[in-house]
């Protein structure tokens, strides 16, 4: 007789240990591959999907095989439909792969080996931020994700004068004056009574004497004391900040071709993924400049092919407006400036360090600008920015080819302990 | 009466539950029995969901295996190509084991869970219990155990000595799954039964005492002297299960590793029938579940509404796109298997003027008689070129392509007609033999004197060069395990070295 049970509720995820060990073994593939799997996605696209596929090749396992070309074999097949024995057909040009011959190992096109891993957000976070961390003085701010406010909190008995409560000193003080005149009061009702009772002239005498001293006392109670005094008292509560704003301004005069644009789109993703990370809400904003700088969407910034001359600076004026006007002090502002690094005149560039350096750093967390070009001689951008960096909350750093991209950004990122030490 | 309106009543009823599963496998058992006269082991039926099928398809199906990475793979490779909707899950997966263990989908309707009961644990069931391959070459019934024991071992081992190391041994076992097989104690049951037991004993012989290699470690410098004298060589005959020589004779390899090695040869000697008879046993359990559901048919169990959708099923099993369809890869064993049982029948019940040439032995016999033996004796080799029939030939239109690494062009070799019967026949049967896909390597020396060098040969059969990449990469496995440089030659049929491999 058989045996029917039924497995339905058991254990599912019999494989998952397996699975770790295979994930674990193809991390490295996993890792490289992130760059180019953001870059397809519309920046704020690449935080919201529900997994990340991850294609992952060369997990061929090795073993004595024969070398699929070589040789001379004879297959049987099924469905003859038209040959003849003796009959000749020519070998498909791609080196006979029709015929279930192998590919071969080097080959740049798709192999069976080649699948997808689909791995989970969290995952898929964990590996990319895995060798990344804030540089130091941005970290502190970040970490904590919070600011401090001051709130009221009671009273305090001792702190600087222009704190003092005037109004609650004095009932402090009203109070204290009617608990001591009661004491006396009733000391001297006390010693009216004695006096009366008293008929020996050398103790009424004495009475006397003492009554006059208990008077003069009750009638000298000091108005304030140092005990009544009250200040207002604050205390330093944490604000937790959960926004942060990216700007990213981007030049687009004629000589960003698309190369150039596309690696600043890819720069500009990793960083807004990067913040997320920290915040529950990031902001962007985008602002092009040629000759006049201009807030635009997503889609024109990247794609929009308005094109002009070069002057930097007006872009920088522009940024700093809008974090006035719309962006208080709770958030913690980012800027991106991706450029070829040309400039129309020399003043520009003047014009732009003296922004950075005298209005947008103070105000924000961090800047980064890169400067996108092949050239050997560095651009006037660079020259100038040169001076003012400290990769502390202002880095430069030069781009031209996408493979360039992760290492500059984990430079930006690294770990600084290690560096340090 | 009433019991068969019974059966009728819940066989028809698309959705079952507990009661029709255990009625449907009382009536089938019974008809396995009585009218297809099998012999099975006792069957359990498990119903699984499709995440647990991936699980179990991830270890090939064993209920339990040792954690490697390799079956994570598998089981990622799997659950992609099937939430892509690139790959179905099969109805059912059983296994080589007494009970005999077959997962069945738990969304299959009544009509399929009939058709799988009858097809894995009638067809596949008994084939496991009956052909001589998995008798010789399995232990049904300690297999299960026997996985057990390696998982525990394995997960030891990584306590004991850390995951990786594990997995370095594993990752070169399984490199030499292939050549993990004993086939010196292949029985060949219909003659020549003298020269295996010859086989047998020497190979036992060879095995309990032999270890020289030992005596060439430093710890017995005296042996050295008075034992080689003159130049020996060792192993005495080639070698071609690795993995067993490596896990004897590897002269500085740990206890636990040499027991991993043991685990991953033991493993593959029980896949190894498996491989070999993958068209019988497919074709052998289609051909059951198509006898026993027409059965169940004909002594009105079951309706016409139940038997559309079973020859739905059915023919969905069978379907072989052509050589030029784009959803071509390759025969269908269950198609192939399933045509030439079918054609066995058929030859013995109405033979043609053809069929009295080419199968005299057939020919009014006992169609179930001849199946069984068939189905016992055979692997697909030596089935497909005993009984690949004209008629099956021709009703597959099969054809062969001479694939001349030389030329240009490919030649049509043999099609469907009177001149090609035969080379068709004997090409397909080639295809299905082992060694047309596994590479014949064998060890073939140990330098004992000064490097312990392990040598390998690679005999070259038609002209089939090895794959240079997989080759460097396996070696160093072998290197990993064997301590020592090792080296490979491909020689030809002249016994020229054509290419040497090289692995300091």
């Amino acid at each position: 007789m058989s045996h029917i049970v039924d497995r339905r509720k058991n254990d599912k995820g019999k494989s998952t240990g397996n699975r770790q060990k295979f994930l674990k073994r193809v991390e490295s593939q996993i890792k490289k591959a992130i760059p180019d799997i953001i870059s397809q996605e519309s920046i704020k696209d690449t935080q919201t999907g529900g997994n990340v596929k991850v294609p992952v090749r060369g997990l061929d396992e090795p073993s004595f095989r024969h070398d699929p070309k070589s040789g001379k074999k004879q297959i049987v097949k099924p469905g003859n439909d038209k040959f003849n024995e003796g009959d000749r057909v020519p070998k498909p040009k791609n080196g006979g792969k029709g015929s279930g011959v192998g590919k071969g190992s080097n080959s740049p096109e798709v192999t069976e080996d080649e699948f997808t891993v689909v791995l989970s957000r969290e995952e898929f976070l964990k590996y990319f931020f895995e060798d990344l961390a804030l540089p130091n003085m941005v970290k502190k701010l970040m970490e904590s994700t919070e600011i401090v406010e001051m709130k009221r909190a009671g009273y305090t008995r001792d702190s600087v004068p222009s704190r003092l409560n005037i109004k609650t000193s004095y009932q402090q003080s009203l109070g204290r004056q009617l608990a001591l005149k009661g004491v006396f009061d009733k000391k001297l009702q006390n010693l009216l009574e004695q006096l009366e009772t008293t008929t020996d002239p050398e103790e009424r005498a004495a009475l006397e004497v003492e009554i006059e001293k208990v008077r003069k006392q009750a009638n000298t109670i000091p108005f304030f004391e140092d005990i009544d005094l009250r200040y207002n008292n604050f205390e330093r509560v944490p604000v937790p900040v959960t926004s942060a704003v990216m700007f990213c301004i981007m030049d687009v005069s004629a000589s960003m071709g698309f190369h150039e644009k596309d690696i600043a789109k890819r720069f500009f993703t990793l960083l807004y993924i990067f913040l997320t990370r920290q915040y529950k809400n990031v902001e962007l904003v985008f602002i092009r400049h040629h000759t006049e700088a201009k807030e635009v969407d997503e889609e024109e910034f990247f794609n929009s092919r308005e094109s002009g001359g070069t002057v930097v600076a007006p872009s920088l004026k522009l940024m700093d407006q809008i974090r006035r006007e719309r962006y208080d002090e709770s958030w913690n502002v980012y800027c991106c400036q991706a450029s070829d690094g040309d400039v129309w005149s020399k003043q520009d560039a003047v014009d732009c360090k003296k922004l950075v350096q005298e209005s947008i750093l103070p105000a924000i967390q961090y800047m980064a600008y890169i400067e996108i070009n092949n050239k050997p001689k560095e651009g006037d951008l660079w020259q100038a920015y040169k001076r003012i960096s400290n990769d502390e909350n202002f880095a430069i750093r030069h781009i031209y080819e996408v493979y360039e991209i992760w290492p500059v950004f984990q430079g930006l990122f690294r770990k600084r302990n290690e560096a340090t030490v | 009466m009433m019991e068969k309106e019974k059966y009728r009543a819940m066989f028809c009823n698309p959705n079952w539950d507990y009661d029709t599963l255990e009625a449907a496998d009382e009536v089938i058992s019974r008809i396995g029995r009585e009218y297809l006269k099998l012999k099975t082991y006792p069957n359990q039926i498990e119903i699984v969901t499709s995440e647990q099928m991936l699980d179990a398809y991830a270890l090939t199906g064993l209920p339990t295996s040792y954690p490697h990475w390799k079956f994570g793979k598998d089981f990622v490779l799997n659950q992609n190509n099937y939430t892509k909707g690139r790959m179905g899950l099969s109805y059912e997966l059983v296994i080589n084991s007494n009970p005999c263990i077959s997962y069945n989908m738990e969304n299959n309707s009544t009509c399929m869970m009939l058709l799988v009961i009858a097809h894995a644990c009638q067809g596949h069931n008994a084939f496991f219990a009956n052909n001589y391959m998995f008798l010789d070459w399995t232990s049904a019934d300690s297999i299960v155990d026997y996985m057990v024991f390696a998982r525990e071992f394995i997960l030891k081992c990584e306590e004991e000595y850390g995951e990786e190391e594990v997995e370095r041994v594993l990752d070169a076992a399984h490199a030499l799954m292939h050549h993990g097989v004993d086939k010196y104690k292949k029985p060949s049951k219909i003659s020549a039964k003298e020269e295996n037991e010859r086989l047998k004993k020497l190979t036992h012989i060879r095995r309990e005492n032999y270890n020289e290699l030992w005596r060439t470690l430093p710890t017995a410098p005296a042996a050295t002297d008075t034992i080689f004298v003159e130049e020996q060589v060792f192993p005495k005959e080639p070698e071609e299960n690795i993995l067993y020589f490596i896990e004897k004779f590897a002269p500085a390899l740990p206890q636990w590793k040499r027991e991993i090695i043991r685990i991953v040869r033991k493993v593959s000697q029980y896949f190894y029938p498996q491989g070999a008879t993958k068209v019988m046993n497919e074709g052998f359990a289609t051909f059951t579940h198509y006898h026993i559901i027409n059965k169940l048919f004909e002594e009105g169990y079951v309706n016409d509404g139940f038997m559309l959708e079973f020859i739905k099923s059915h023919s969905g099993v069978l379907y072989q796109p052509g050589y030029n369809s784009k959803y071509y890869s390759g025969l269908n064993p269950y198609t192939l298997g399933f045509n030439i049982f079918m054609d066995i029948k058929r030859m013995c019940l109405e033979p043609t003027a053809e069929d009295r040439q080419w199968f005299p032995d057939l020919v009014g016999k006992d169609w179930l008689q001849q199946v069984h033996y068939v189905m016992e004796n055979f692997r697909d080799d030596s089935f497909i070129l005993q009984y690949l029939s004209p008629k099956v030939i021709r009703d597959m239109k099969l054809f062969t392509i001479i694939d001349n690494e030389l030329e240009n062009e490919y030649e049509i070799g043999a099609i469907h007609n009177e001149r090609g019967y035969r080379r068709v026949r004997e090409q397909l049967s080639n295809q299905y033999d082992r060694s047309s896909m596994v590479p014949n390597i064998q060890v073939t020396k140990v330098d004992l004197h000064q490097t312990s060098k392990l040598y390998l040969t690679h005999y070259i059969q038609k002209d089939r060069r090895l794959d240079a990449d997989s080759t460097y990469d396996t070696l160093e496995h072998i290197r990993y395990l064997w301590g020592y440089p090792v080296e490979l030659h491909s020689k030809n049929k002249l016994g020229i070295n054509e290419s040497t491999y090289d692995v300091l």
